[in-house]
């Protein structure tokens, strides 16, 4: 059977739509199609707006015929995680505190596609608030691995990778604060891309961890995924953190890799604390699958060490968490948002919050007012703080003797709904990938075999600031010798 | 070491968090397991360490002090759960006086 327009790669949707083989209205109502029939099982989307989309998909065809394309990939549809701002769409964060919210605004992210013709498709699920990494924390549905639809898809970009996995959208975009990316692309066998701190502007994401956040592409190839940051990642002037430099070309750079997968000369580092213990035996055989291939393409393994890894987990949820009791004491019913009448002005916010948010969130509105309460912020925040420096400094090491890091994304491969009901269990499921964010680096999940119950299992490269266009390269030769 | 129980009620209080009485006891045992974890980073020796607020560089952000144009005063209120004739936010009474209690 032929493949479904929607679960094509945007390279074969640009080379389709410049051939005159199908137009962008035939991608966005095939992709409406698999909303209709192949998400009621998988639940990947909270919402679409049909009637946006394909008025877009129209004016994206009228451009093409008058030989006017914004870019090779005006017409195609990409995915967007519900706490991505979309002019005149829901913006619910999959919270019921957020769900009366229509944003009255784009995300920068979300104009830099509309200017390179992309149409942004839809609200994806997602944890609530981005909290979580099964995407069980949604306030609307359960989002289910396209796998296997008794496990979870991940989180808390559940819904993003579900909904490329699934082959209902080309790409999504999706935000990683801990590993929100690159987990869930890993349970569903799809490409996902941390970037650098700073490297895609943040306004219009809905803030959670303000200093970890980082929005990212998720791909079914690495050169999808290089052309969908390619085409959202630059300077902007309404994010006074995002970074400055222009950005290299990952395009290019994810061609070369796959054209001439060739890795001599490059050294990849295999932090032996993501390889001590902790890993479960089917992910760590697929890990030394990928490391084969990758010394057959001429690569030279390095033993490096990242010496505060076991504290990561500590210090990610203080610093998040403290950061989201700070950032979500701003949705207090008032202005906007499912307002809860109290006695008084004061009692309302408890109501409103009270009833608005979920027992994940508030457990984290919880812990990270505590930790910032007085007679525990020196303990706890400010040593976080501090041991957050000792992380970043073990990459800046570790980066001296390597190119890039490779290791593993997750212990297992996708668990079972249900499974993990105990916090602590949770937030320790997230221990490869959370370091990252903390250190501001850059690093992507790439599909590189099963594991038990014939789950997708992916690997973590891992690359210095700015250092995307050495992933796209390094990833794009492993995916090429891995055959696709 | 985290042998004082926390006082979830206050922490709550701070948060202006509502919680139903049920709720308040498990997120207490869970928040009080939680501690008992990110205690581990009292064994880190952080002496002359300095603390990392966030990981972006550190640059001047200079733009020119030019007016631009806001979002329409309508489309900003359209979310508001409730306004004044549509020019403003209808807020709960914020003052004690005349019609509080």
């Amino acid at each position: 059977m032929e493949k479904m327009l929607c679960s094509r790669t945007l390279s074969e949707l640009a080379a389709g739509l410049k051939s005159r083989e199908f137009s962008s209205v035939e991608i966005v109502r095939s992709a409406l199609d698999a909303v209709g029939s192949r998400d009621t099982e998988v639940k990947a989307f909270l919402g679409v707006s049909p009637e946006h989309a394909l008025r877009e998909a129209e004016a994206a065809d009228a451009r093409r015929a008058k030989g006017e394309a914004l870019s090779a990939w005006d017409g195609i549809p990409i995915g967007i995680k519900d706490n991505i701002a979309v002019k005149g769409e829901r913006l619910s964060c999959a919270s019921k505190l957020l769900e009366p919210v229509v944003s009255p605004y784009d995300a920068t992210a979300v104009v830099n596609l509309r200017r390179r013709g992309f149409i942004p498709f839809g609200r994806l699920n997602m944890d609530e608030f981005a909290m979580g990494s099964s995407c069980e924390n949604s306030a609307f549905q359960k989002t289910a691995n396209p796998h296997d639809t008794t496990r979870v898809p991940g989180g808390s970009s559940g819904g993003s990778a579900a909904a490329v996995a699934a082959g209902l959208v080309p790409a999504a975009l999706g935000s990683d604060t801990g590993g929100s990316i690159r987990q869930p692309a890993a349970f569903c066998g799809v490409v996902g891309v941390k970037p650098t701190y700073g490297r895609v502007s943040r306004y219009g994401l809905v803030a959670f961890a303000s200093s970890l956040d980082q929005i990212g592409p998720l791909a079914n190839t690495v050169e999808d995924a290089a052309a969908l940051l390619a085409a959202t990642a630059g300077a902007d002037k309404m994010d006074c953190t995002c970074l400055p430099d222009a950005c290299d070309d990952y395009l290019r750079a994810a061609l070369d890799g796959a054209a001439a997968p060739d890795l001599k000369g490059v050294r990849v580092g295999l932090p032996e604390e993501y390889f001590a213990s902790g890993c479960s035996p089917d992910v760590r055989k697929v890990l030394d699958g990928a490391i084969n291939k990758i010394e057959a393409l001429g690569a030279t393994p390095v033993k490096v060490t990242l010496p505060h890894t076991k504290y990561a987990v500590a210090v990610y949820y203080i610093v998040a968490t403290a950061e989201a009791s700070a950032n979500l004491a701003r949705f207090d019913g008032i202005r906007y948002g499912d307002r809860k009448d109290g006695a008084d002005l004061i009692d309302g916010y408890f109501k409103s919050r009270g009833a608005g948010f979920g027992s994940e969130v508030k457990r984290r509105i919880l812990l990270g007012t505590y930790v910032l309460s007085s007679g525990y912020y020196d303990a706890y925040y400010l040593r976080a703080q501090k041991v957050r420096t000792l992380i970043r400094q073990d990459f800046t090491e570790a980066f001296k003797s390597c190119d890039v890091m490779l290791a593993p994304v997750t212990p297992t491969v996708a668990f079972h709904f249900g499974e993990k009901s105990d916090p602590l269990q949770m937030y320790l499921s997230d221990i490869y990938t959370i370091a990252l964010n903390l250190s501001g680096c850059c690093g992507m999940s790439l599909p590189a075999g099963t594991g038990e119950g014939n789950m997708p299992v992916g690997v973590q490269l891992m690359a210095p600031e700015l250092g995307e266009a050495r992933l796209f390269r390094t990833a794009a030769a492993l995916e090429t010798a891995l055959g696709k | 070491m985290a042998e004082d129980r926390i006082d979830i009620g206050y922490v709550a209080q701070l948060a202006r968090l509502e919680l139903p009485a049920g709720q308040a006891e498990r997120l207490q045992g869970e928040l009080e397991s939680i501690v008992r974890y990110i205690d581990e980073l009292k064994e880190v020796d952080v002496t002359g360490v300095e603390p990392t607020a966030h990981a972006a560089r550190l640059f001047n952000v200079w733009r020119e002090d030019a007016a631009a144009e806001s979002l329409p005063r309508e489309t900003m209120l359209a979310n508001a759960p409730a306004t004044v004739d549509g020019e403003l936010i209808r807020v709960p009474q914020v003052l004690p006086g005349e019609g509080s209690n």
